[in-house]
């Protein structure tokens, strides 16, 4: 299958890789998909006092799109409030990554990711 | 240091190049001795005739049968389709219960799926986790209705070999017509069908060097296996087999399988030292399995789950080298491999797993090539793999509940 040059940039050079202290109060951590589909993401977000975030790590199992998808994702959350990175929407993902249609369960997952990390920074600061 | 050409062909059990000697041998077919073999009034049709049974005698050399027992098909699809259908509809008035093996190729499963719809009852059975079949379930699954087994002599992803032998004999007791797919063992593997109790053999010429486009089906003639012909014209191929033969690439399996016989022993040999030294060179490192056993297998084929880490991007990782992955994650499905899953591996180990298949033409050099990528490339992607950073932290993946999607 041929994968986008966008898609082969991030896959070769993924963007924020790593890991941030899941106990730190300033991180949101969300974790989605399954080994048993062939995908796991987590995307972490650290977040400034005043309610933007400051920062971005991701791990990925799964294909190159998956792992276009997350490290996309990591750039686009940065410097936007919660509530601006809870609007980043899977079909912009997949329009900037070309993503194929058997493809587009990565970026949904990518979406669920940041909402998942969003949700978990929420809970933690009793929002 | 010889130039390497990349990427780099590991990928022989999909298909293999034709030989270099058994293209020059086809070529005068297209052009020169273009005669229909069923021609009979004239040379053209006798030269093409003459080749056409000599090829013949070559398939049946390699497999030790009469040649009049060897048939033409398009390939191992097509003969696998004629065995299994073939001799359910002849024989179905004494039983209409099939048996075969849940690793089998889709040829096999589709045809008896396709069989099922049309009344028969079908057995699919499982395999032990080293991939081969454990006697004692084949045992129980023999029934008195039970009129055909296929089973496949060695696996495409794994290339596992199973007992022919045994189940072929436990099956002559019961008069009950086997059936082996033996498309991947060609030249791997010594098949003697004077010795060996098989009843019908698929063929396949690409996988041993000849051509895409043509096969062959071995049906026994001592004792006799009938069969109900699936393609019906002109009454080529004792009638069994309809349609004009493809001189050429009949000419080119005999040529193939004629090196296979000559060749076999030693290639197998320096075969088996090259995927020694790839398993030797990357089995070291953490969490690695082999899939399926590593002895009652061929020489060919390595069968690797590297854990936390998929096996498409893995393969995106190491496009230098091609290669097939048991993840089927390029497909809609989504689904890991069949076969990985019929060996009971768990879905991360089957998602992560990569077919290396060595063949005729690969070097050590280009093996060391992919011993070094292979090392480099799965560091990497595990540092990008959450399952392995929870793997390192002691965390129990199977204990995490997972947001399936």
């Amino acid at each position: 299958m041929a994968y986008s040059n966008k898609v082969l940039d991030h896959y070769e050079h993924p963007r924020n890789v790593g890991a941030f202290d899941k106990d730190d109060g300033q991180v949101g951590t969300g974790m989605v998909g399954a080994p048993a589909c062939g995908d796991v993401m987590k995307l972490q977000i650290k977040v400034g006092e005043d309610g933007v975030i400051q920062d971005a790590r991701f791990k990925t199992y799964g294909c190159g799109s998956a792992i276009a998808s997350s490290s996309l994702v990591t750039e686009w959350v940065k410097g936007k409030t919660l509530d601006e990175a809870l609007d980043i929407k899977n079909t912009a993902i997949a329009e900037e990554l070309e993503l194929p249609p058997v493809k587009i369960h990565c970026s949904i997952l990518a979406e669920d990711a940041i909402k998942a990390a969003v949700t978990d920074y929420k809970q933690k600061h009793g929002k | 240091m010889s130039q390497m050409k990349l990427p780099i062909y590991l990928d022989y059990s999909a298909t293999t190049p034709v030989d270099p000697r058994v293209a020059a041998k086809m070529i005068p077919y297209l052009t020169e001795h273009f005669g229909n073999p069923a021609s009979r009034s004239h040379s053209f049709g006798w030269e093409a005739e003459d080749a056409v049974e000599n090829a013949r005698a070559e398939v049946a050399r390699l497999v030790n049968c009469d040649p009049k027992e060897i048939i033409w098909t398009s390939g191992a699809t097509e003969s696998d389709n004629l065995a299994i259908k073939g001799a359910a509809q002849f024989y179905q008035s004494r039983g209409k219960h099939i048996i075969t093996v849940k690793t089998e190729h889709k040829a096999v499963l589709d045809t008896c799926r396709e069989l099922e719809r049309q009344g028969f009852e079908v057995t699919y059975l499982s395999v032990k986790d080293d991939g081969l079949i454990d006697l004692d379930q084949f045992k129980a699954a023999l029934r008195p209705d039970t009129i055909l087994v296929s089973v496949m002599l060695v696996n495409n992803e794994i290339g596992v070999i199973q007992d022919i032998d045994t189940l072929g004999a436990l099956c002559r007791e019961k008069g009950i017509v086997f059936h082996v797919d033996a498309a991947q063992a060609t030249g791997k593997v010594v098949i003697d069908l004077e010795r060996q109790p098989v009843d019908l053999m698929s063929f396949s010429a690409h996988k041993t060097y000849g051509p895409k486009g043509i096969g062959a089906l071995y049906i026994r003639r001592k004792p006799r296996v009938r069969l109900e012909a699936q393609m019906h014209g002109g009454g080529h191929e004792r009638g069994f087999r309809s349609g004009t033969l493809a001189t050429h690439q009949i000419v080119g399996m005999g040529e193939s399988f004629r090196l296979a016989r000559e060749e076999m022993a030693s290639e197998n040999e320096r075969i088996r030292m090259l995927r020694d030294r790839l398993w030797n060179g990357v089995k070291d490192l953490e969490e690695v399995y082999l899939n399926g056993d590593l002895e009652r297998r061929v020489p060919h084929n390595l069968n690797v789950s590297f854990n936390f880490v998929e096996g498409e991007s893995l393969i995106m990782a190491i496009k230098e080298l091609a290669v097939s992955s048991g993840s089927a994650c390029t497909s809609a499905s989504l689904e890991p491999s069949y076969v990985l899953r019929a060996l009971g591996r768990n879905d991360e180990l089957a998602h992560s797993s990569i077919r290396f298949t060595i063949g005729r033409f690969t070097t050590v050099e280009e093996i060391d090539y992919a011993v070094a990528l292979l090392r480099d490339k799965i560091g990497k992607l595990r540092e990008l793999s959450p399952l392995w950073e929870m793997y390192k932290d002691g965390v129990d993946l199977n204990s995490v509940q997972w947001a399936a999607h």
